[in-house]
């Protein structure tokens, strides 16, 4: 039986805006629009959508990076949507993140050593050789080389640079870890290095992930779970195995069907979508895929789908399996 | 699928050599050699530096000793620079008088930079009701002239060289509070102090150890420029009479008690005109090429 780690119940994110002559009319802006999801301890969940569907957003409210609307996230028996402050702070140790962006995670006037060890020195590591030691054994840890800690962070290549970032995730030993999009920036070749890595340090130190992508073939292979959100609500939330073989929302099987396959001999039928993502602040009523779905029935335009669990851990939110 | 066959375990990366590196310094000092105006200007800065140490003991005639036999003379191999009204030596007289220029323009931006900074880190970082009363604060000074400003101010508190240093840096302040705020602001949006705000780092710690090292080089830029302006509006000051009072070799004052004689003897308010003009135009000048040389979108 799966140990739940994190559980997030109904999660909304809405940012304010304006529109309308002299922006009168008050909107919001729903970045992500009730999400409920549990994350197991020891498992890799993966997050995937379009840019703009609500992935980062939401790893970056289990953060506290972005302060949710509404909703709740439940670790260790408290909500961490709710707490402020010093509280707040010394949750912080337990979730650590990963960032996209190898260059501008990492300060540019600070050394390796400094970067690794500046969560230590936030949670209270007052021994400096025990600091140091932890920095060291990371490095290593990471497959960066500890005699190279006094170098800046500019002086590394990209995927170097991401493995900085993730021995500063891990040095505190954090039970969450928060990837979102961790090998988007880095070269294919670099990017099989780091996802092998977060796989290892996985087996190592039993660490949590929760993977934000938007390339389903790195999602495939690291993630365990997998739910693919649609402008800011969860479509489709199964395992890997029956996701990818028995795709239920006309969604998640035309993101599968343009998966390139590298074989020129097998034909697949790719699902064409029509048209762009509407825009977050005027959604369409309903199912807010059925603008682009190809099997929108009447029922879509009108009802929003309810999240069902049509098989055993298999959830989808669609009208065609009600 | 692809990607079993994509991802297969490579050589580990961290173990390649890094390229040699070069030390920060070494390469600012190489981008200062080649801004030759800025270049000269820190000699000219360092020279007028070396003078306000060394010169009081240097001087050849003591500042106070009055020589009613030698009164507006010109330059002479007695007298350098020539006598003022009082028959003083004026070449001992403008290079005593460096010491007080350099530091009241030191100090006084020091003092308006310091707190300027603090304002503007703070209105940047917390943003909201602090930064609307901070800036609201500062746009009330900047709405009078700065010299009108340090005028009123040197009238309340009075004449003196210590109330000048004061109005100065007075008046240093918002606009020191505005420019570090906005690089403040930006630093803020950084990803790498997003990253540090996630780890859970205090607002004091990220201030200071992230966001201010952010803001220095402006603010050294903005330094060395202001000092030249904070120089000249203190001996602006000086000569109406508001600063350094005599017998005090400062030269604004010492342009003030030659004003009388410029048809006669130019030459007593020439020498410490020159002297404000060399000292302002080589602040300027050196500020001018540190921001090329700090700019980071200028490549070496």
């Amino acid at each position: 039986m799966p140990e739940p780690l994190v559980q997030v119940k109904n999660l909304k994110k809405y940012y304010p805006a304006q529109s309308g002559i002299l922006g009168l009319k008050k909107v919001a802006v729903k970045a992500v629009d009730g999400i409920s999801f549990t994350l197991n301890r020891g498992e890799t969940f993966g997050l995937v959508g379009e840019s703009g569907c609500g992935k980062s957003t939401t790893g970056r409210m289990l953060m506290h990076l972005t302060e949710p609307t509404d909703g709740q996230i439940i670790f260790e028996g408290k909500d961490l949507a709710s707490l402020k402050g010093e509280e707040l702070r010394s949750e912080r140790r337990h979730f650590q993140m990963i960032f996209q962006d190898p260059y501008a995670s990492l300060s540019p006037r600070m050394s390796v050593r400094a970067i690794i060890e500046e969560p230590l020195i936030i949670h209270g590591v007052k021994d400096k050789s025990e600091r140091r030691e932890r920095v060291d054994r990371m490095m290593e840890l990471v497959g960066l080389n500890s005699d190279q800690a006094d170098r800046y962070s500019y002086e590394f290549s990209g995927g170097q640079r991401q493995r900085i970032g993730i021995a500063r995730a891990l040095v505190l030993n954090p039970d969450l870890i928060i990837a979102d999009e961790p090998v988007s920036a880095l070269d294919v070749s670099i990017q099989s290095q780091i996802v092998n890595l977060l796989q290892d340090l996985q087996d190592q130190l039993g660490l949590t992930y929760l993977f934000i992508a938007h390339d389903l073939s790195v999602i495939e292979h690291i993630s365990n779970r997998i739910a693919v959100m649609y402008l800011g609500r969860i479509m489709e939330l199964a395992g890997k195995k029956s996701l990818y073989a028995e795709p239920l929302h006309p969604y998640t099987q035309a993101l599968i069907s343009a998966i390139p396959i590298p074989d020129p001999q097998i034909k697949r039928e790719k699902i064409v979508l029509k048209g762009d993502i509407p825009s977050p602040a005027n959604p369409p009523a309903g199912c807010p895929f059925h603008t682009r779905c190809p099997k929108a029935m009447d029922i879509c335009r009108t009802v929003r789908p309810e999240t069902i669990e049509k098989q055993p851990g298999h959830f989808v939110a669609c009208h065609l399996y009600n | 699928m692809a990607t079993e066959k994509q991802i297969e375990t490579m050589e580990w990366a961290g173990t390649s050599p890094l390229p040699a590196r070069k030390s920060p310094f070494s390469r600012f000092m190489k981008k200062l050699i080649r801004q030759r105006l800025a270049f000269v200007s820190g000699i000219g800065i360092i020279g007028l530096i070396i003078i306000a140490i060394i010169g009081p003991s240097i001087i050849p005639y003591k500042i106070t000793t009055v020589d009613y036999q030698y009164v507006l003379q010109g330059p002479s191999a007695r007298h350098w620079l020539g006598t003022d009204p009082y028959g003083r030596d004026l070449f001992s007289r403008i290079i005593a008088g460096t010491r007080i220029s350099l530091s009241v323009g030191f100090f006084s931006v020091l003092a308006g930079a310091a707190a300027g900074t603090f304002l503007g880190l703070l209105a940047g970082f917390y943003g909201k009701w602090v930064d609307s009363i901070i800036m609201r604060i500062c746009d009330i000074l900047f709405a009078f002239p700065g010299m009108i400003l340090a005028i009123g101010i040197v009238a309340i508190l009075g004449p003196g060289i210590m109330n000048v240093v004061i109005a100065v840096s007075i008046f240093n302040i918002p606009s020191f509070a505005r420019i570090v705020r906005s690089s403040t602001l930006s630093a803020r949006a950084a990803l790498f102090v997003e990253a540090e705000r996630s780890i859970g780092a205090k607002n004091r710690r990220l201030i200071w150890r992230h966001i201010f090292p952010e803001t220095i080089s402006t603010i050294i830029v903005y330094f060395t420029m202001r000092i030249g302006t904070a120089i000249l509006a203190a001996a602006s000051l000086s000569f109406l009479g508001l600063g350094a009072q005599p017998p005090s070799p400062e030269w604004g004052a010492m342009l003030s008690s030659g004003r009388d004689y410029l048809d006669t003897s130019p030459f007593v308010t020439l020498f410490p005109g020159l002297a404000i003009f060399f000292t302002v135009l080589v602040f300027n000048l050196f500020g001018d090429g540190l921001r090329d040389v700090l700019d980071p979108k200028i490549k070496d």
